[in-house]
């Protein structure tokens, strides 16, 4: 094999407020080859292809890449130096064809007039390579996911790539469509293209890289010949770690059941069936996609039901709406808080009573006095650091910010509470916060469902974990079955 | 004097925060010292009453636009509402000879079903409101004009002068119930849980939905409740001009909206009050009133009326984005 270095980064580091994104990164890549990045979310993955691709400016480090040290990237010096990436948002104009947005931004033209014949035909051409058939005149939003993606990649082909970085690029793909995205990374491979390869899935990792480097916290923990290495040790380097964050015990014993889901069915899921008692934290797993949002979405009323019954305390909910599911003492804490959780130009007290602001009102009039008291119980009781229950949330850090978001669920009585992704954003300090709140919570009796892409953080949290893979119930692990590796492999649906 | 320097900037800051918040109060108040001055005429008692009575019924429907607004919609159709529902009370009056005691309430039931139309439009087609109420606007105004037919339509009895022409202790009836409208419309924004929800789907519509509101239902309620309130001024609207006309309350939403957008009411939503609103209206007041006095044409008066409203949101907008600006600054070091 070609061992020449294309790209090499030395002593990368990023800073963050509060955070070291990057901390003295350095890695080679080879000509040629497909090299995967490995590592959990937050690992810094994401960041180090930013670098690279000069969408992030840098605190320290050089990027050397073709006999040139540069000290600072930019999207257009990358471009130049036949750098590419796919982000896993395309970047695809989706009112223009195919062809179209393969050449968008290069002059491809007649004197004025866009040359549409030739564009097309180098579409042509390009897809030609890759043995695919799309129409170069189809608009974008008319082609699947996957058909996308190789637009994604013509565009970069067309762009004379050296260096195609893929991120995620397997979430929205069917198994079959991952089967020919890897038959055309092989053969950029036989270009000598280099391909970064980025994802959590450890199969895919193995069906197409040469090699393979582990990060995790920012730092670079090891690079290994995919065919030197395996699943055990790719996992013991990824979350390697000692237990730094201590989950807080629990002395709750779980006894009635509190909810219980029949054969739900909508938003994409089908099938699912669980139930959580009161005191028990349940977690749910899967991988992007696997319809763990979905089933949130689906419990909390916000997306009807196509299928099946929600029980809570022995009694059948008709769930035709949140308010239902308000009335039923179901809380949600959504993964898009800003989005969905907050109104981030409201104070702390506005945001905190709205749930209930009904119910604090005589002939409608708000009881505003009630309103403050309740207000200040939790953020006394959830330890929330505003200067006054008056401050816009927009001002709140991240943590705070969740603390609002639970003390809505918790102002209206809700005792059957989903997290969704309640730590994602958070910095440490707030996350121990945050189990600690759950814990209490649980060992009060409330019922609660954690969803979380945090392995340890499920791991450490959940009682159960239900794993969900493609919108289905791919198991159900108890708390002795816990192992990183069976539940990855019940989420990619090895089994 | 380390603490000098801190001290001033604080100060400024302070003082900064405060032209802000109070920016559109301070163009009022800059423009009537300012036509003061130009004018012995202007700041009479008067013509202050006359300036009053002129904007209170642009001021009412403008109460109705700004729920609409704040909760993240907009409604173009009023003035056309008010074409149709204009004709069709004076028709009632002068050629049916219904008694006032029906007729009104007829009148302002009907401004509500218009209003509850453009609501039904805007949930079941998903369309935004801006387009849904620019459709019926067309809809309604030609709507009045086929009732019309172009009719001058007169013969009203005298009882029904009170509502636009009367007087409650020296002061022009449009105006007092513009400011009872005005109180009750604070009320409910600022006291009421509906007002809460109001503020809510303009701040954050699927929170709002996640937290159990009946969207729809909110969003149908504010354009029942907009289209009621440009009934009221339908009738006060007639009773001052006495004669069915199909150009009476044409084109009274830009000065509703203008009087919005100038009161820190934005097209986005969840922000909004009365006392902006009201400062904007009177804002358009003295301007038209002073131009009047100075007799500007017409048009120049729309010149000059167009350009305050885009410096004003201009103004805002730029205001807005160093705000945001500062947040992002300040919001990491919190962490």
């Amino acid at each position: 094999m070609d061992t020449k270095v294309v790209l090499s980064l030395k002593d990368i580091t990023k800073r963050y407020p509060g955070v070291l994104a990057l901390d003295h990164v350095s890695l080679d890549f080879l000509e040629g080859e497909v090299h995967a990045l490995l590592g959990e979310n937050g690992a810094g993955k994401s960041t180090l292809i930013k670098a690279v691709a000069g969408a992030i400016d840098l605190d320290g480090g050089i990027v050397h890449i073709g006999n040139h040290d540069y000290n600072q990237m930019t999207p257009h010096l990358s471009r130049s130096l036949g750098i590419e990436v796919i982000y896993q948002e395309f970047n695809l104009v989706p009112t223009l064809s195919a062809a179209e947005n393969i050449f968008l931004g290069d002059r491809i033209a007649k004197s004025f007039l866009v040359d549409f014949k030739t564009m097309k035909s180098r579409t042509k051409e390009i897809f030609g390579l890759f043995r695919v058939d799309i129409d170069p005149g189809a608009l974008v939003r008319d082609l699947s996911p996957a058909q996308q993606q190789i637009v994604e990649i013509a565009k970069a082909v067309s762009k004379n790539v050296r260096i195609l970085i893929m991120d995620e690029p397997s979430a929205p793909l069917s198994v079959s469509e991952v089967d020919r995205m890897f038959e055309i990374i092989r053969q950029l491979k036989q270009k000598d293209v280099t391909v970064i390869y980025i994802s959590h899935r450890l199969e895919e990792v193995f069906r197409i890289s040469d090699r393979v480097t582990v990060m995790r916290d920012g730092r670079y923990v090891a690079t290994k010949l995919t065919k030197d290495t395996s699943r055990k040790e790719l996992i013991s380097l990824m979350v390697g770690r000692e237990l730094t964050e201590v989950y807080p015990n629990r002395a709750s014993t779980p006894t009635e059941t509190a909810i219980e889901i029949k054969h739900l069915s909508g938003n994409g899921d089908r099938d699912i069936s669980f139930s959580v008692k009161k005191g028990e934290i349940v977690g749910l797993s899967g991988l992007v996609g696997s319809g763990r949002t979905e089933l949130a979405m689906l419990l909390c009323g916000a997306v009807p039901l196509e299928g099946g019954e929600i029980w809570v305390d022995g009694k059948p909910v008709k769930m035709r709406s949140p308010a239902d599911a308000k009335k039923a003492k179901i809380g949600l804490l959504p993964e898009d808080r800003k989005g969905h959780g907050l109104f981030l130009e409201m104070g702390v007290k506005w945001n905190i009573c709205f749930p209930i602001i009904r119910g604090l009102s005589k002939n409608g009039v708000v009881d505003r006095k009630k309103e403050t008291q309740i207000a200040q119980k939790y953020k006394e009781q959830l330890d929330i650091r505003t200067p006054s229950l008056e401050q816009r949330v927009i001002n709140l850090s991240g943590g705070n910010q969740q603390k609002v978001v639970l003390a809505k669920s918790l102002a209206a009585e809700s005792n059957i509470l989903i997290f969704d992704e309640p730590t994602r954003g958070i910095d440490v300090g707030a996350k121990q916060e945050i189990y600690k709140l759950m814990c209490e919570l649980a060992n009060n009796g409330s019922a609660i469902i954690m969803i979380s892409s945090d392995m340890e953080e499920l791991l450490g949290m959940s009682d159960r974990i239900i794993v969900l893979s493609e919108g289905e119930m791919a198991g159900e692990v108890k708390r002795e079955q816990f192992s990183q590796d069976y539940i990855l492999d019940l989420a990619s649906g090895t089994f | 004097m380390n603490n000098q320097p801190a001290f001033l900037s604080s100060l400024r800051g302070k003082i900064g925060l405060m032209m802000r918040k109070y920016a559109p109060q301070m163009i009022l108040l800059v423009l009537l010292i300012l036509f003061s001055f130009l004018s012995p005429k202007f700041m009479t008692l008067f013509n202050m009453t006359i300036l009053v009575r002129q904007v209170s019924f642009a001021a009412i429907s403008a109460v109705g636009v700004m729920f609409v607004m704040i909760s993240g919609g907009i409604d173009l159709s009023i003035g056309s509402q008010i074409v149709f529902t204009n004709i069709v009370l004076s028709i009632m009056l002068a050629y049916a000879h219904v008694p006032l005691i029906l007729a009104i309430p007829i009148t302002l039931l009907m401004g509500t079903v218009l209003g509850v139309i453009n609501g039904f439009l805007s949930i079941k087609l998903k369309i935004h409101p801006l387009i849904i109420t620019l459709g019926t606007a067309s809809i309604y105004k030609g709507l009045g004009y086929i009732v019309a037919q172009a009719r001058n339509i007169m013969g009203f009895p005298d009882s029904f002068r009170v509502f636009g022409q009367g007087y409650l202790w020296k002061i022009p009836v449009p105006v007092v119930i513009m400011i009872v409208i005005a109180l009750i419309a604070s009320f409910i924004l600022n006291r009421t849980y509906f007002g809460r929800h109001v503020f809510a789907l303009g701040g954050n519509e699927e929170a709002a939905r996640l937290a159990g509101v009946n969207v729809n239902r909110m969003k149908v309620t504010l354009f029942a409740l907009c289209g009621f309130i440009s009934a009221i001024t339908s009738v006060l609207l007639l009773s001052r001009v006495f004669a069915g006309q199909v150009s009476t309350g044409q084109g009274i939403e830009f000065d509703c909206l203008t009087a919005a957008l100038l009161g820190g009411i934005s097209f986005k939503g969840g922000e909004g009050s009365v006392f902006g609103l009201m400062t904007g209206i009177l804002i358009i007041g003295v301007l038209n009133n002073a131009m009047q006095l100075a007799s500007f044409p017409d048009f120049s008066q729309n010149v000059v009326k167009g350009a305050v409203l885009l410096i004003a949101v201009g103004f805002d907008q730029y205001q807005k984005t160093r705000k945001a600006k500062e947040t992002i600054a300040r919001v990491p070091v919190q962490g």
